[in-house]
């Protein structure tokens, strides 16, 4: 069984001022997830990616569809669904660890425990030594890697990150890539990873989704089957090369769908 | 001198002190050189002698702690009812639409224009003064730690709910601690407001406080302790602004961190 399907699911925006037509985010999609998954969603600006993962974190309602994970639909936000989001939004007025703690202390777990997981997730994301930063005091990278063992430590079904790596320069972000796929080769972890960067979502997934242009539908779903662990090397590897000129393809006919 | 380039602390202090000297020096030439007659203008030393002389032989103590009570008392008063319904407008938007249009209103009703009838409703005594206090802080209050709540973020508060977080532990975890540092302020602000209150409160059947000497000084002229007073209260007001900026700054170090 699936650990999350997505059925028939449809947003639409109401516009909120007469006369203006409603927004129709995303057609209704399907989608299955498996148990340790690693599905990227690639689609062009706009086309509803954010939108689809904010249904599936419970941030939104759809207006048609279902959405299950382990066979329970879902209503509203909860911990079992864990959300990296692309702008920061790490707690200012909380410490690295403190941030890596507040689901831990939301689910009343004893001071000692709270330590100990997050003694595991800041080594993970390879933050020794910046336990007691606060998030002012860290680069756009660091805030991320936190947001990422914030979200973890919770130890969620599923982890949703919504281009997380976006705001970040080119190198930091190929550097987060391997630390994210390492992280989830070493804890097998479901996750569903948007991202319109052609490379990234290749270079991590077990599968990728494209979506098409607005109202946003899923145009293919492409599996990528190279070992793990993988390496950046696999980037220059000519298999590589060809999924991505399939993809660039598929992508670019939808960005000019879109008219950008 | 560079656009919005902070100075470093030794100067700030030095600049702000020197501004005062100018002030001072200006006000002791202008009386000094007879420009102005003395029962007009009192000099800078006729000034500290006379607040002498109010501290040492007229029990002025007693006055201005009764003032500095009252101003505390009415701004606590208006902080405690403020804060909470300020903190549940700004999250619950049906309580803010019932509550906004006629705050805003009351924002505008001067405090001071209330003493007649205060003095009407509840006598010449303390609740009278607490009051107007009372009256000036509260709706101020009451707006801008709405305005302050509203402007929380909402991805905070959605990390919050896929952290775990109901309603009630995302309002205790995120909007109360991302919104502090800003209420601290507003209180500051509006506890420098309570100041400019009492005089006026204290100025109309009052037997006690700064602003009742000022009142007993003009019958008899003496402008040497018109201006005392008044110096006393910008010292006090300025004492109290400082001693709050350094407790919001030990509190919200987070919050000032580059
Ligand atoms: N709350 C909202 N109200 C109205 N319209 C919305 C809302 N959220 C999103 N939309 C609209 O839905 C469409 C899809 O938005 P979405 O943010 O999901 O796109 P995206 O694929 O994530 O784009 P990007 O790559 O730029 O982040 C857009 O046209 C957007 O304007
Ligand atoms: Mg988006």
């Amino acid at each position: 069984m699936s650990r999350l399907s997505i059925r028939n699911v449809g947003k639409i925006f109401p516009s909120g001022r007469r006369g203006v037509p409603p927004t129709e985010a995303l057609k209704p999609v399907s989608l299955e997830i498996g148990d340790n998954d690693f599905i990227t969603v690639l689609g062009p600006s706009g086309c509803g990616k954010s939108t689809l993962l904010r249904l599936v974190a419970g941030l939104e309602t759809p207006t048609s569809g279902d959405i299950l994970l382990d066979g329970a639909p879902i209503s509203g936000p909860g911990a079992d669904r864990g959300v990296v989001f692309q702008s920061y939004t790490l707690f200012p007025w909380l410490t690295v660890r403190e941030n890596i703690c507040f689901g831990l202390r939301e689910k009343n777990m004893s001071a000692a425990q709270q330590r100990e997981i997050s003694e595991r997730f800041i080594a993970q994301v390879g933050l020794r030594g910046f336990e007691n930063h606060y998030p002012k005091q860290l680069s756009g990278g660091m805030q991320q890697r936190v947001a990422i063992a914030r979200a973890l430590a919770n130890d969620p079904k599923i982890l949703l990150l919504d281009e997380p790596f976006g705001a970040l320069d080119n190198q930091t972000r190929v550097l987060m890539q391997e630390l994210l796929l390492g992280i989830w080769e070493q804890a097998q972890k479901t996750v569903m990873f948007i991202t319109h960067d052609i490379d990234e979502a290749i270079f991590m997934a077990s599968r990728v989704v494209v979506m098409s242009a607005r109202p946003g539908r899923i145009k293919a779903e492409l599996p990528v089957d190279f070992p793990h662990p993988r390496s950046y090397t696999v980037k220059t590897s000519p298999e590589f090369m060809a999924l991505k000129a399939r993809l660039t393809e598929e992508i670019r006919a939808e960005a000019m769908a879109a008219d950008h | 001198m560079k656009l919005l380039v902070p100075v470093s602390r030794e100067k700030r202090t030095l600049l702000g002190v020197a501004f005062f000297v100018v002030f001072v020096a200006l006000w002791g030439l202008i009386t000094w050189s007879g420009a102005v007659p003395k029962h007009f203008l009192a000099s800078p030393w006729q000034t500290v002698q006379s607040a002498w002389d109010l501290f040492a032989t007229q029990g002025f103590t007693h006055d201005v702690g009764m003032t500095i009570w009252r101003v505390v008392g009415g701004f606590l008063l208006a902080a405690v009812i403020a804060v909470p319904l300020g903190i549940a407008m700004g999250t619950y938007k049906p309580i803010e639409a019932f509550f906004e249009p006629f705050v805003s209103f009351a924002r505008y009703l001067p405090a001071s224009a209330f003493i007649p009838l205060l003095i009407l409703w509840v006598g010449i005594g303390e609740a009278q003064k607490l009051t107007v206090i009372f009256i000036g802080c509260f709706f101020q209050l009451t707006l801008m730690i709405t305005m302050i709540v509203s402007a929380t973020r909402r991805d905070l508060i959605e990390a919050a709910y896929t952290l775990g977080c109901q309603d009630t532990a995302a309002i205790r975890r995120v909007v109360l601690p991302g919104a502090a540092p800003e209420i601290a302020e507003a209180l500051r602000q509006v506890l420098g407001l309570g100041w400019t209150y009492i005089i006026v409160a204290e100025l109309i059947g009052a037997s006690s406080g700064i602003g009742h000497m000022i009142t007993d000084s003009q019958a008899l002229m003496a402008t040497d302790n018109i201006i005392a007073g008044i110096v006393i209260i910008g010292l006090v007001g300025l004492i109290s602004d400082l001693a709050f900026k350094k407790v919001n700054q030990r509190l919200f170090a987070w919050s000032l961190q580059r």
